[in-house]
């Protein structure tokens, strides 16, 4: 019998682990914007080697699964004498792997402008900077919002990997309640009812965005 | 003789192994129009966006107001910001009007007067504002482009450049993307500018206008510059094969 006391009950623990969830992915997209913007301009320059950099970079990490990553990145770290917390070491890996897909959203949108955008600030006058700036950017940012939020939902449902290094996100706390409750199914159908609750509000976030800049 | 406003001197252009300007020579006077008319992939547009360096020419010599663009001496590239010192006063008008879609027409055509000319907000929308009134859009300024027709980005984009107050303005087929009935509009506003003395070198498919508007037209083909001339000269007693046979299918199907 499904018991609707042991479901509710399941929410509260799991809605505390939700914070890990979500710093780990708000981390993770922040540090993938930052990486993920260099990785880009590395990708869009006129350095050969910097261009090869970037193409690699893009096509290991989308190689390899985050899971993996993930194994491979926490148990590396002692071995070059570090000692992270887990929590950072997610954060960091997630970033990173973020990083790859970012630049690519990031490059796709930046191609996709005709050239006579970039052309006109030029033909005017305008220094590289203020091109960039103020024509190529400001429009790039609108058009990657979509894949931006797509990403960071993504993100979201991928945090749930990183139980594997001993963070007790939703995932990990859902299995751990489970095991202690006996009562799987109420506390799986709770994790996902923060899931979903937690991607509602980000695609909610998403919508305001594109409609504050669209024009 | 009046200096030229454009000198131009055995300009040869390549891309790859494919020869698109050779040797052209042409000059451009002052306060005049210049038609460049030609079949397409004369070089036409090309030898345009020469003239601002938006492309590289290979080798020759382009002058405008007698300072060489693009280069310090033969072989040597300026430096960026002594380029964009010359195309300040170098005003461009595009086939696909190229304006900004997330700025207003008015925002558009103060971008430059702020980030080039550096002049303060509220002059520059001002000034944006006048050079909007003078192309008849003084009822759109607020508008972004998406919500304006062919026309009416075409003059925004018109606007945009002569607000910079250009010493040259150079048209790159300015009425080919526009649907037949708001052509009427953009030349309207290119024959003001003429009237007023402007310098314009204008690539177009619309031989009415090179025939009533430019002091001079200059026939391009393959590469080449074939003639420079009058109007008259170059349209009604072509002597050149070439140009007769060009003329002759412009009128075929202009014809029905």
């Amino acid at each position: 019998m499904f018991s609707i006391p042991a479901f509710l009950e399941s929410l509260v623990p799991l809605f505390w682990a939700a914070r890990y969830t979500l710093l780990i992915s708000v981390g993770g997209i922040a540090l993938g914007l930052v990486i993920g913007t260099l990785i880009c301009a590395a990708r869009l320059s006129r350095s050969r080697f910097l261009r090869n950099f970037g193409a690699l970079w893009v096509s290991f990490l989308r190689g390899v699964p985050l899971l993996v990553q993930l194994l491979v990145f926490y148990y590396s770290l002692p071995l070059i004498g570090l000692d992270v917390p887990a929590m950072v070491a997610a954060i960091v890996t997630v970033g990173i792997c973020a990083s790859a897909y970012i630049s690519e959203i990031w490059r796709g949108a930046i191609n996709a402008l005709p050239p006579g955008q970039a052309e006109a600030a030029v033909a005017i006058g305008m220094t590289p900077r203020d091109v960039w700036g103020r024509v190529i950017l400001p429009q790039a940012v609108t058009m990657s919002l979509p894949a931006l939020i797509n990403e960071l939902i993504l993100l979201v449902k991928a945090s749930s990997l990183v139980s594997v290094v001993g963070i007790l996100e939703i995932t990990r706390a859902s299995q751990a309640q489970a095991a202690t409750t006996f009562r799987p199914l109420e506390v799986y159908l709770a994790a996902a009812c923060i899931y979903l609750l937690i991607n509602l509000c980000l695609a909610a976030l998403g919508r305001w965005l594109e409609y504050r800049t669209a024009v | 003789m009046q200096a030229s406003a454009v000198e131009i001197q055995k300009v040869n252009k390549y891309y790859g192994p494919f020869h698109a300007l050779k040797d052209v020579d042409l000059s451009i006077p002052p306060g005049r129009v210049t038609c460049l008319i030609g079949p397409s992939g004369s070089g036409k547009s090309t030898l345009l966006r020469c003239m601002n360096f938006l492309e590289e020419y290979d080798s020759g010599e382009i002058r405008i107001d007698g300072k060489l663009i693009g280069y310090d001496a033969p072989g040597r590239r300026m430096a960026g910001r002594a380029l964009r010192e010359m195309r300040r006063s170098i005003g461009m008008v595009f086939q696909q009007f190229n304006l900004w879609p997330h700025m207003t027409a008015r925002e558009n055509v103060a971008e430059g007067l702020i980030r080039v000319r550096g002049l303060p907000k509220a002059d520059a929308s001002a000034r944006a504002a006048e050079a909007l009134a003078k192309v008849g859009l003084a009822d759109k300024m607020e508008n972004h482009p998406a919500r304006l027709s062919g026309g009416q980005q075409q003059r925004v984009a018109i606007a945009r450049a002569i607000a910079m107050e250009p010493r040259l303005m150079l048209f790159d087929e300015p009425t080919s993307a526009l649907d037949p009935e708001l052509v009427g509009e953009v030349l309207s506003v290119m024959k003001t500018l003429a009237s007023e003395g402007m310098t314009m070198v204008v690539v177009t498919h619309e031989m009415g206008f090179a025939a009533h508007v430019a002091d001079r037209v200059a026939f391009m083909e393959r590469g080449e510059l074939v003639a420079a001339d009058t109007p008259d000269r170059i349209l009604h007693q072509p002597q050149d094969p070439r140009i007769q046979s060009f003329l002759r299918t412009y009128h075929e199907r202009n014809s029905f």
